[in-house]
This record gives C-alpha cells, structure tokens and sequence, in this order.
C-alpha cells in the first residue's frame, strides 16, 4: 500500500461557482488504477465526484479523462505511472478537452463525438446480392478492419485533436477511423462514394495534419491517424480522386518535392500544390489566388526569419548520395507498400536474440514453453505510451 | 410525455437486438438505458458466439451439449429454438456488419470452446461482443428516425396498470435529474445480471441487477437464481475476465505442481469442460494446497503454448489486460488466475417469445431466465442468448400492440419514486455509507456463496443481506444536486442488489442437492428425484420472498450422469 493524493477538477453546474481543484489522498497499491483512486475518494470521502466509469477493464470507454495534462482512460493509467509524471507529487485529474464539461469530469459528447460519427454514414452498405451465407472474403481483410473496430469510442483521440481545435468541425479522428472500418471491408459496396464524400468535405480526411496526438492518446492502439492516411491512400492511389479542397494535390506535392530534393522547399509546396510539377506552376491562376491570400503569413514568416528570401530563390538540397538514400526508401515503399497493422504481426515465431522468461522461472513453478519474445515492448509498457 | 408501442430498458445485445427487431415490424420504439449504449456490458463479452454453422455439424449437437452444460435443468424446448435459431442469427450479424473472422477459404472462422463436442464458435479476435455491440448500435444510427433513443436514462420503476399489466415506466434524465413516465403497451427488460451483488465479480460497475429488481418488485418470479456461474479464468489480481478463447486456442491450466491437472476432473475434455466443472477443479486445487502465488490461491493459465502469432491476432484484448492490469506478458509467461463471479444464469422467469407471467412486460438476455442455461451456462452461449431472445421478445412485443390502444400510464407512480429518490438526499448522516454496505455485501456473496456452499454458510450469508437491507434503508448520500447524481442512483442500485443478492441465497439454501453451479458439500450428489425442478421467487404480500416450483422442460434429452 501506498498513499496518493489526487487532485480532482470539480465542477457543479447548479452551484453558479466556477471550476476549482479538490485533494484527496487515497491509499492503494501502485499498480492499481487511477480510476481505482477516485472510486475510492468518492466512496470514502464524497459521493458526489462524478466520473463514468463501468467496466474497469478499459473495455467500455466510459472513463476518458485527463490524467496530468494528457488522455488517458482513467482505469487504464497506473497510479506509479501517473505519479512520475505528476508535478510536486499530486495526480491530477482533469475532464477531457474539446468537449463541454457537464459535471466534474463527465463532459458532453454528442456535438463532437456522436454527431461525427453519425456524419460517416457508419454503417455497411452490403454489396449486393446478399448471400445466403456468409460473404466469402479474404482472412487478413477482416482482422485487418479488427483494428479500427478495437475502438471503443472512448473520446481520448477527439480530447486532444489540434485539428479539431482550430476547426472543431472537423470530422475528427474517431470518425475518420470509424470510415476506415468500412472502406476496409471488401463487403461494403460504397468504397468510391464514401471516400468521395471523405475527401470532398473541407473538415474530412485532408484536414488532419499528421500531428500524431490521437495515436498517443488512443489506449487501445487503433492509430486513429494511421486509419486516416489510409483513407487517404486509398482515395488517391486506388481511386484517383482528386478533391475540390486541393487536399490531394497537396500531399502529392510534398511527395515529389522530398523525392526531388530530400527536403521540403515550402517556397514550392504552394506552387506545386496547384499546378503539379511543372515548371508553369506557379502561374495557374488558383495559385496566385491562394499566394495572395497566403501574403500576411508569407510576411510574418520572413520577418520572424522562418524564410529567407535567399533560400526562396535557392533552395536547400541534399548532398547525392544521401539523396540515392531517399529515392532507395520511395522505391522500397512504393514498390511493397507495408501497411502496419496491429492484429497483423507478419512473423510467427519469436525472433531469436531476446531474453529468457524470467517471472515465470523465478515463481519456480513452471517453465515456459516460449523461447523468446519480440512483442517490441515490455510488460507494463503500453504500445500508445 | 413519451409514448411507443414497445419501451426498451437496457441497450446491451438483448435490447438493441429487440428495438431493431420491433422497429422491423413498423411499431414505435424507445430504448432507453443509464448508459450510452455502447458502454453496456455485453461490450465485454470477448470469447465468441455458438451456432452450429459447419458443415459436419448440426444443431441438435449443439443444443445436446447446452442441455449437458445445463446439467439437465435446462427447459429443452427453449434450448431448441435457441440452437436451431443460431446459425440464421449469426448469418444475419454477418450480414449487418459483424467483421467475423474467417479461415483460409474466407468462411467463417470457428473456435474451439468449453462444454462444445465441436468447434463451433464464431468470433472477433477477442472482443466479439464488442464488435457485435458497436455493429448493432450502428443500425441503431442507421434507423435513427424509427428507434428513439433515451441515452444515460435511469428506469426507477415498472407501472402496472390496473388490470396487472405493465403499461410503462418511471424513469430519471441521468442529466438533468427530471422524472417522466414512459407510456408503452409492452415494456422489454434487456438490463443484463446482478454480478456487482459479489466482490470481486468480472461484471461492470453497472451490473445491479436493475431489472431483475423491478420485475420483481412489481409481481413477476425470478427463477434459478441460485445458479451463479464462476468463471474459471478471472485476475487473481482483481478479479478481470481472460476469455475462454484463450483455453480453445489451446491454453493450458497448471497447478502448482506445473501438471496439467485438469486430467483428474475431466479427462477427455481437458481445459474445454463445462465452466462449474473447471471452477470446482481449479478450486479443489487451491484447496488442497495446490494452488500458485503468495498465498496458493491461485492458478496458472499458460497461453505461451499457443503459437504467437495466433495471440496477436486472435487473443489481442488479453494481451492487453495481463500487460496492464498484472504486468505480466502472456505470450511469455504463464498468468495468475482463478475462479470468479461472472454470470447469473437465474433472472426474471420467461417463455421462449421472452414474455413473463405479468402481461405486457418482457425480459431478454441475461435479467431473463427462459431457461436455457440452467445449472450452467456453456461459454458464448450468453451472446446467442440476447440475440435470439432479444429478437423473439421484440417480434413479439411489437405484434401485440397491434391491435391495442396506447395505454396512459398511472401518474401516481411517478410521484411515488420522486419522492423516494427526495427521501434519499434528505436522510441524515447518521447511518453507513452506501459503499461500504455494497462491499459487505459483496465479500459476504463470495464468501458463503460461490463454488462450494453449505447450508451453515448459507444462513450466515442470510442473515447478513437482511441486516443490509436495514442497513440500506438509512444509508446516507453525499450529493444532493440533479445533475449527474451518481450518487443517490447507486442507493438505488444497492436495493436492487440486495433484493437480488436474498433471492440467490434463499434459493441456494432451499435446493438441497449439487446441480451445475450449486455445489453443496452437505448434499454433494444431483438428485434429480426431488430436484430436478426449478425454484421460483416471488415477492410476497409482506415483502419476503416466497418460493415455489416449476417443472424442467424435456423434449428429448434424459438426464443422465454428466461427465467430460
């Protein structure tokens, strides 16, 4: 046994006071839950913190908070955990951001959390003729979307979305990973049509800009990101579609501005965005259009010294050889493109090398029959932390 | 004030299965639960879902091995709708949705189970409830137009008319503390178990027996209720599911001798027989001083001997909860388990279109007793149960009120329940805290009445719910707002439990014999001359429960010795 103090966000919507910060020190085993904590200060000293919470488990995603700044499911953060990342030794906890806050730390997910999901149209629009049995569909494929299904609607990825913060109409990543479920799934018939609407919607799949917070917030690994870029992928690369919001164009600008030079030259992304990579780029009307709108910024970043004007004009480049390097990788991923997946390992025996079990060994009952193990991660470290 | 021909409370499998089902049919449904749907607790069920779906086997096998499992207090005529029903049912989920896995041809996959005489379940890695729950609430969106949804609503009260029959019910906006009255011509109970009754349990926080309570309270019998199903492979740690998935991949249970023990209980079926068979093993084990760990109170389940990549794929979720929850790392090292609270197989008594003896109200999943597990439910079959019977109850609900005008439900209830939940916030602090009633009682369920009772046991367990009720009565609460009151809706919860809790114990004290999940060591043998009948409890005109009896259902299956 240990003792903890935590210290809670309360919040009580009939009193007219504004948020204040309550302490509690609880006493519990450091490898008990955070979650644990506050039902034991609720049950010991105030019924009336008010926390969802039901499974424990991190199961049934009730309990979405945030856990000394950061999301987290409050039962799946160990109290030691939390207690190394805590200032001055006290826990913190807080509602999750981008919501409303209703009590304490239940806030309101409809607008930003329910209504999204309803927005993807999230359900499947089964191929026709449905068959009598089963649909007969490739194995990989369904533990392939088994990850975007591991999602648990928890709302820790939407809690620290910065996309969803400046634009809070953004689809947002649980939705967009909730898409990735059905375009995944070779049943669903409507492939084309949903990534046309993804990929269309000025708050959809191209308003994410890679900042990778929902994949460490998500407790249950489904990389809310991952299923985005590859929506996107799957949008550009199998379907052709090129929106309206330049989101593709964009991206592919990016693409062939490292594979030219080995580093982005932000004074062509804009050019290149539009007009592709033709020398004349620069000149398509939409371009100019854009470059005008985009003065003030280019203004800012000049007298701030984020660009020279020299390195306009000159752009930095790699030396040959490390450029051989890159166009080695873009060979490579676009020749065998990998798609990492969770339930998807790739290998079925351990790799050699690693250690021998010891827990096991040490409690003298039994030995394992396991050589080694290669899961990329120690107990008790999770894969999202 | 709300009004449909067919009023859901509980939004678990066995509820939205019935809202979709009723909506199918073009009546008006509410489905209404404390929670957000897909924070119910089928969410948790992991290992898969039975139904006789391959080509070489059929469902009477199926329906044999429940009627086995059972140890023959199952009503047979129940068993073969459920096992005959199954393979269209699981069809259809496919159909809406479910990402089954599949095997190399791209069929359904099947894993092996406890109690099965063939591979015979369908799943999802092992979250398969989970994937079925979010695949249903997906329709639920999908049809949002037809099926009103009262999320993070608490149901206070099930309102009679004056015929007797049910004709709606009271319930609390979580949110906002307002009451209303919910006129239905049928109200389904699709509430789910009592499992928070016991310390540890793998049940949710949620799991407070809410309907079985009500249903109760307003007239109708529960039956089986001394059926509690321990599951064999729960965190020594803190009393977390690992799925029987893990023993049909082929997980072995060790002692603390490292032997396969399993061999002395049960020796064809090894680690795959019947859960009370495996309890009563791992606790026999730990009894004679076998067990592992600190205190020998525990057992080893050594996952390691399945292949690696099969538990990534396949056994993800457990992986998850041996490095989070025990720190232990299941594909390298065996993990601490042993048996624990998981499953009532008792609940509100029904017919197999889910109907109870009061008209107008029904019961689905696991609030409902059809019976079709009686002294044991078979793993995955609970997930088959909520379907089938959720969309039985349903079909049915909805074609009773065809013809029938909407009923206006007694206002007077609702004050009732008002002023209840005001008398709540109103006591004095004078009494106990509701938390440390719950844990008493849930401490006193484990101790006195889990795998191995006695009559001795069973009558202090009695006499300590009784206190409880008392002590409940005058159990203070701290908040006294409407928004959010967590709280006053767990006192609540607490009368619920304990009506439960006594129910399962009076009934465990009356069957004097050792049938499935009720082993006796004062009466160690089944005796099927005297017991092979149900016991039903009512609530008397005083308040006490009263017990009586209805016969076993057979269509074909004679009991016979049950061995694995």
């Amino acid at each position: 046994m240990a003792e903890f103090t935590l210290r809670l966000r309360r919040y009580n919507p009939q009193t007219g006071a504004p948020p204040y910060w309550e302490e509690h020190t609880v006493e519990l085993e450091p490898h008990r839950s955070v979650l644990e904590a506050i039902l034991q200060a609720k049950a010991r000293f105030d019924g009336s913190i008010g926390i969802r919470c039901s499974c424990r488990a991190a199961i049934c995603g009730s309990c979405g908070v945030r856990i000394n700044g950061k999301p987290d499911l409050a039962c799946h953060t160990h109290l030691d955990k939390a207690q190394r990342h805590a200032e001055a030794g006290v826990i913190e906890v807080e509602p999750m951001g981008n919501m409303p806050i209703i009590k304490d730390l239940i806030v309101d997910m409809e607008a930003v959390h329910w209504k999204k999901i309803q927005r993807v149209t999230p359900w499947l629009i089964a191929k026709q003729p449905v068959p009598e049995r089963e649909y007969i569909v490739p194995k990989e494929t369904m533990i392939d979307v088994t990850q975007s299904m591991a999602c648990i609607q928890c709302g820790a990825c939407v809690s620290d979305c910065l996309s969803m913060e400046v634009d809070p109409e953004f689809i947002g990543p649980a939705a967009l990973a909730k898409a990735y479920r059905f375009v995944g799934d070779p049943r669903d018939d409507q492939h084309f049509e949903r990534l046309t609407d993804l990929a269309e919607d000025p708050h959809g799949i191209y308003d994410c800009t890679h900042c990778f917070m929902c994949i460490d917030a998500c407790p249950k690994g489904v990389a809310p990101m991952s299923q985005i870029m590859r929506l996107r992928r799957i949008a550009s690369r199998d379907h052709g579609i090129v929106d309206r919001n330049n989101g593709e164009r964009h991206e592919a600008a990016f693409v062939s501005l490292v594979r030219q030079y080995g580093l982005l030259n932000e004074a062509e992304l804009l050019p290149r965005s539009y007009g592709g990579d033709s020398p004349l780029a620069k000149f398509t009307p939409r371009a100019g259009a854009e470059l005008a709108s985009s003065l003030p910024s280019i203004a800012k970043a000049l007298l701030r010294r984020k660009v020279t004007p020299a390195a306009v004009l000159k752009p930095h480049k790699l030396a040959k050889t490390d450029l051989q390097q890159i166009k080695r990788i873009y060979d490579h991923a676009e020749k065998d493109p990998f798609e990492l997946n969770l339930y998807i390992t790739g290998y079925d025996e351990d790799l050699a090398g690693a250690e021998k079990p010891e827990a096991a060994a040490a409690s003298g009952a039994v030995q394992t029959s396991a050589e080694s193990g290669q899961p990329g991660q120690t107990p008790g470290e999770s894969p999202t932390r | 004030m709300p009004a449909h021909d067919v009023l859901i409370i509980g939004a678990g499998l066995a509820g939205q299965r019935a809202a979709l089902a009723a909506a199918e049919t073009g009546a008006t449904v509410a489905i209404m639960s404390k929670v957000h749907p897909v924070r119910s607790h089928s969410v948790a069920a992991a290992g898969g879902i039975n139904a006789a779906i391959a080509i070489d086997d059929d469902w009477t096998e199926h329906a044999y091995d429940t009627v086995k499992g059972s140890d023959f207090l199952g009503d047979q005529d129940a068993i073969e709708i459920m096992c005959s029903e199954a393979p269209q049912e699981a069809m259809h989920l496919e159909h809406i949705g479910v990402t089954f896995h599949r095997n190399d041809n791209g069929e359904l996959d099947l894993r092996a189970f406890g109690g099965a005489s063939k591979k015979r379940t369908a799943y999802v890695a092992d979250i398969t409830g989970q994937a079925i729950l979010h695949v249903l609430y997906e329709q639920l969106m999908r049809f949002h137009n037809v099926v009103d949804r009262f999320e993070e609503w608490f149901a206070t009260s099930l309102i009679l008319d004056d015929d007797g029959h049910c004709a709606g019910a009271v319930a609390r906006d979580i949110r906002t503390g307002a009451m209303e009255i919910f006129d239905a011509k049928s109200v389904i109970l699709g509430s789910g178990g009592n499992g928070q009754c016991y310390r540890p349990t793998t049940n949710a926080l949620i799991c407070t027996g809410d309907g079985i309570a009500q249903a109760y309270q307003a007239g109708a019998p529960i039956m089986d209720m001394e059926m509690v199903q321990y599951h064999p492979t729960t965190l020594a740690e803190n009393g977390f599911l690992i799925t029987e998935g893990a023993r049909g991949e082929g997980a072995h249970l060790l002692n603390s001798e490292g032997r396969r023990f399993m061999e002395d209980y049960a020796p064809n079926k090894m680690e795959l027989a019947s859960r009370d068979v495996v309890s009563r093993a791992e606790q026999t084990e730990i009894n004679e001083g076998r067990g592992v760990g600190p205190d020998g109170q525990g057992i080893y389940l050594d996952v390691t001997v399945v292949p690696k990549k099969r538990i990534l794929e396949s056994l993800r979720e457990i992986v998850n909860i041996g490095r989070d929850f025990a720190g232990t790392d299941i594909t390298r090292e065996p993990i601490m388990i042993r048996p624990g609270q998981h499953y009532i197989m008792g609940g509100v008594k029904t017919d197999v279109d889910g109907r109870t003896p009061i008209r107008g109200l029904y019961a689905a999943g696991e609030v409902a007793c059809v019976s079709v597990h009686g002294g044991n439910r078979l793993g995955a079959n609970s997930l088959l149960d909520t379907l089938i019977f959720g969309r039985r109850s349903g079909e049915h609900a909805a074609a009773r009120g065809k013809d029938m005008a909407m009923p206006s439900a007694p206002a007077a209830r609702l004050r009732e329940d008002a002023d209840h939940i005001a008398s709540i916030i109103g006591r004095e602090r004078t009494g106990r805290r509701i938390s440390e009633i719950k844990d008493e009682l849930g401490d006193t369920m484990n101790g006195y009445v889990a795998v191995y009772r006695d009559e001795e046991g069973l009558n202090t367990a009695l006499g300590i719910v009784r206190r409880l009720k008392e002590e409940a009565a005058k159990a203070y609460v701290d908040d006294h707002g409407t928004v959010f009151n967590q709280d006053v809706l767990s006192a609540i919860e607490l009368g619920y439990m304990l009506d439960g809790a006594e129910a399962t114990v009076v009934a465990s004290i009356e069957r004097k014999e050792s049938r499935g999940a009720q082993f006796r060591t004062d009466h160690p043998d089944r005796n099927d001359d005297e017991w092979l009948k149900h016991i039903n409890i009512t609530r008397g005109a005083d308040g006490e429960p009263q017990i009586s009896y209805s016969p076993v259902t057979i269509t074909r299956w004679e009991p016979e010795v049950r061995k694995y």
